[in-house]
């Protein structure tokens, strides 16, 4: 079969090795962080089974958090403690008031209540902080940059983040799925009265879940606030990505949101600089926007449960 | 004779009528209610539909307060009608922004609408006033075919079009002797007029476009194409960024070592409303815009001294085009001495005004949108400071798409 030169795929092979391994560092390192903001969505989407919309709003709150708390106590080493233990706090007090009232109903309910929650928190958020853009330093401690090309350098901070992100991976996997706290929460997500009537308070234990998982995205927030400035709506931004990376990855697991994060990294990455021609058509760039949920669509429907998701939930 | 009887029956009822009305005149008067009616009838009524809440709350704030104060220099009323306003929150929410002008038009019957910030929402809103007639001013949304292909008579313009702010810079960087620039924006309205402004002088002035990169608004991941950009080392790159995403990239510019080795230019929004949160990250970036700080003219000064009493806050560019659409108004009712019936007269008016603006001077082009100047600003310590005009009265874009009807 002979096809005309302009019906065959075209790749740009514009980038040169080096480039190349710019950029799949570039995709590996967004898709760790897309992990460290889909991280407390894994827990509280894919383990407790509540779709909470607000997970953007907790984010947004951790890197206000951030910029009020450097601001006063005079370095992010100090504000991620203390910003640590008032999102534990609120995330408690959060799940007595309102969430716990959520187990029991259907998913429609969970979704109105999250979404009212988003438009609660953007006010609050705006009486609180007001609407302008804030910025918080980098500690000094990261401040310096790694030369990678002769005109371009790589933050350290990034890589730092990086690596916080793969200690909580660990952390996470280890807790859910080699200790005893993990079994009593993965037997929740399951049987949730079975549970209950062995004994077990999972009223607690649930409350808990919750507050880590808002801790997690608060601190994703405060970790991301130096090098993503503090705005409004921000948590927005993020709130789709999270659950594209818990629903590739397969609700409830960790290891499966790893693997979807860093998978959209690498897609979302190379889908804005490479450039691919098919029949005269320009598919990339023109279509980055998109190649993500492309991506999601695709692996659904190869496997409805997501990469890691056990049959039959 | 029958019809005799009816008349004076009728006559006698409109007696009746004529001295309760008189009575309850003076019921009123006495009761403190003096000339309900009759102020009603005088007052004209503005609708402010702006965001109020959101991420462009402080926008909005800033149009109204820049139009009221526009509207109280003129005296106590507006030649000689007192203005009275409806404000409504477009929270900034496309969906529903024709369903919100509407309700400022058929049910508060407005007699000018101002609105909006959102260019999506202004869609909206010029869909209503097309088919209503009611005359509108906007203070701020750029989108273009609001003063192009959907041009109308009622229709006006106090703030740019998307590509009005970039077309100098092309000239700027072309004139600097920088040939090769990749330009990098949001793949959406804003970003893909102010990007076409740009190029529009840029290729004019021998230029050449190395690369568009873009990225899905309101992306902010900018790691990967500052990567494409280092690895291309263009001689200058064109951004177009506004708000928080703005921000961010100024910081992640800086972060990646780019900063001091590329020259970044970018519209003035790059740099407004950032530089308290990006810190020295936007030191010495230039952009261009129909405002800035340090126009050391009267006008400009008197603006600043009164909006800073008025308000307690410092004014912004948004404020200046607020302000512009509360004197665009004003000139159009002092033509008709505040008689909002003649609306021929005051569109008129309003074409062939000379706004004594404070980014100074401004006229209306063809398309009703505002021929200005245009600032080269750079940034230095908090401040966008004036460094020159990159283009005397800047009338863009050209105005061959808007079919005006007569």
């Amino acid at each position: 079969m002979i096809f005309p030169d302009a019906f065959l795929p075209y790749l740009e092979p514009a980038v040169d090795f080096p480039t190349f391994l710019i950029q799949l560092l570039n995709g590996v390192q967004y898709g760790l962080l897309l992990f460290l903001i889909a991280s407390g969505l894994t827990l509280i989407f894919g383990i407790m089974g509540i779709i909470n919309l607000a997970h953007g709003s907790f984010y947004m709150l951790g890197a206000y958090l951030a910029f009020s708390l450097t601001e006063g106590l005079g370095s992010l080493w100090l504000a991620l403690p203390a910003g640590i233990v008032l999102s534990v706090l609120f995330g408690l007090a959060l799940e007595w008031l309102v969430i716990q009232r959520l187990y029991a109903r259907d998913h429609l309910y969970q979704v109105l209540l999250t979404y009212g929650l988003i438009l609660v928190f953007e006010e609050l958020r705006s009486i609180l902080w007001g609407d302008d853009v804030h910025g918080v330093k980098v500690p000094e401690l990261l401040a310096a940059s790694i030369s990678l090309t002769d005109n371009l350098n790589y933050p350290v901070y990034r890589l730092a983040m990086s690596g916080v992100c793969l200690v909580l991976a660990l952390g996470l996997w280890w807790v859910l799925r080699r200790t005893k706290l993990g079994m009593i929460i993965r037997a929740g997500s399951v049987n949730r009265d079975m549970v209950q009537s062995l004994g077990i308070d999972i009223t607690l234990i649930y409350r808990i879940v919750f507050a880590a998982g808002l801790a997690l995205a608060a601190f994703a927030g405060m970790l991301a606030a130096p090098t993503s400035s503090v705005f409004p709506g921000m948590g927005n931004q993020v709130l789709i990505i999270c659950f594209v990376v818990v629903v590739i990855g397969g609700i409830g697991s960790v290891q499966g949101a790893m693997i979807g994060a860093i998978l959209i990294g690498l897609v979302d990455t190379f889908g804005k600089v490479l450039t691919l021609e098919v029949a005269g058509f320009q598919l990339l760039p023109q279509l980055s926007g998109v190649t993500v949920y492309l991506m999601m669509a695709v692996i659904l429907l190869w496997r409805p449960e997501g990469l890691f998701g056990s049959r039959g939930r | 004779m029958p019809n005799d009887m009816q008349n004076d029956k009728k006559g006698a009822k409109r007696r009746e009528l004529i001295k309760a009305a008189g009575a309850a005149g003076l019921l009123a008067a006495g009761g403190g209610l003096t000339n309900l009616s009759l102020a009603q009838s005088a007052k004209v009524k503005v609708g402010l539909m702006l965001p109020y809440t959101g991420t462009f709350a402080q926008l909005g704030v800033a149009i109204a307060n820049g139009f009221k104060l526009a509207i109280s220099e003129q005296g106590k009323t507006l030649a000689g009608r007192e203005v009275e306003y409806v404000t409504l929150d477009d929270e900034s929410d496309p969906p529903k922004g024709a369903d919100r002008a509407n309700q400022l038009v058929t049910r508060d019957k407005v007699d000018l609408l101002v609105g909006t910030v959102h260019s999506g929402v202004q869609m909206g809103i010029v869909k209503i006033v097309r088919e209503s007639g009611v005359l509108h001013i906007i203070p701020n949304a750029g989108v273009e075919a609001a003063t192009g292909q959907l041009c109308a008579p009622n229709i006006f313009r106090s703030s740019f079009a998307n590509g009005q702010p970039a077309y100098p810079m092309g000239k700027v960087v072309a004139d600097r002797g920088l040939k090769n620039v990749v330009t990098l924006a949001w793949r959406y309205g804003a970003g893909e007029e102010s990007v076409a402004g740009f190029k529009d002088s840029f290729l004019k002035g021998g230029g050449k476009i190395v690369k568009e990169l873009w990225l899905p608004f309101p992306n902010v991941e900018f790691q990967s194409l500052l990567t494409e950009i280092a690895s291309l080392k263009p001689d200058a790159v064109f951004v177009f960024f506004a708000g928080g995403g703005a921000a961010k990239f100024l910081t992640d510019w800086k972060a990646a070592g780019l900063k001091g080795r590329i020259p970044l230019f970018g519209t003035g929004f790059l740099t407004e409303g950032v530089l308290e949160a990006v810190g020295d990250a936007a030191e010495g970036i230039e952009t261009t815009l129909h405002y800035g700080d340090g126009i050391d003219t009267p006008k400009n000064r008197a603006f600043r001294l009164a909006y800073a009493k008025a308000f307690k806050l410092q004014p912004d560019v948004y404020a200046v085009q607020g302000y512009d659409a509360g004197l665009l108004f004003a000139a159009g009712m002092k033509a008709v001495k505040g008689d909002i019936s003649k609306k021929k007269e005051i569109i008129a008016a309003m074409r062939a005004a000379t706004i004594d603006s404070p980014r100074g001077k401004v006229t209306m082009s063809k398309s009703q949108n505002p021929i200005q100047d245009m600032y080269l600003r750079k940034v230095v310590g908090q401040e966008n400071r004036v460094t020159g005009v990159a283009m005397k009265a800047l009338d863009y874009p050209p105005s061959g798409t808007c079919k005006m009807p007569a």
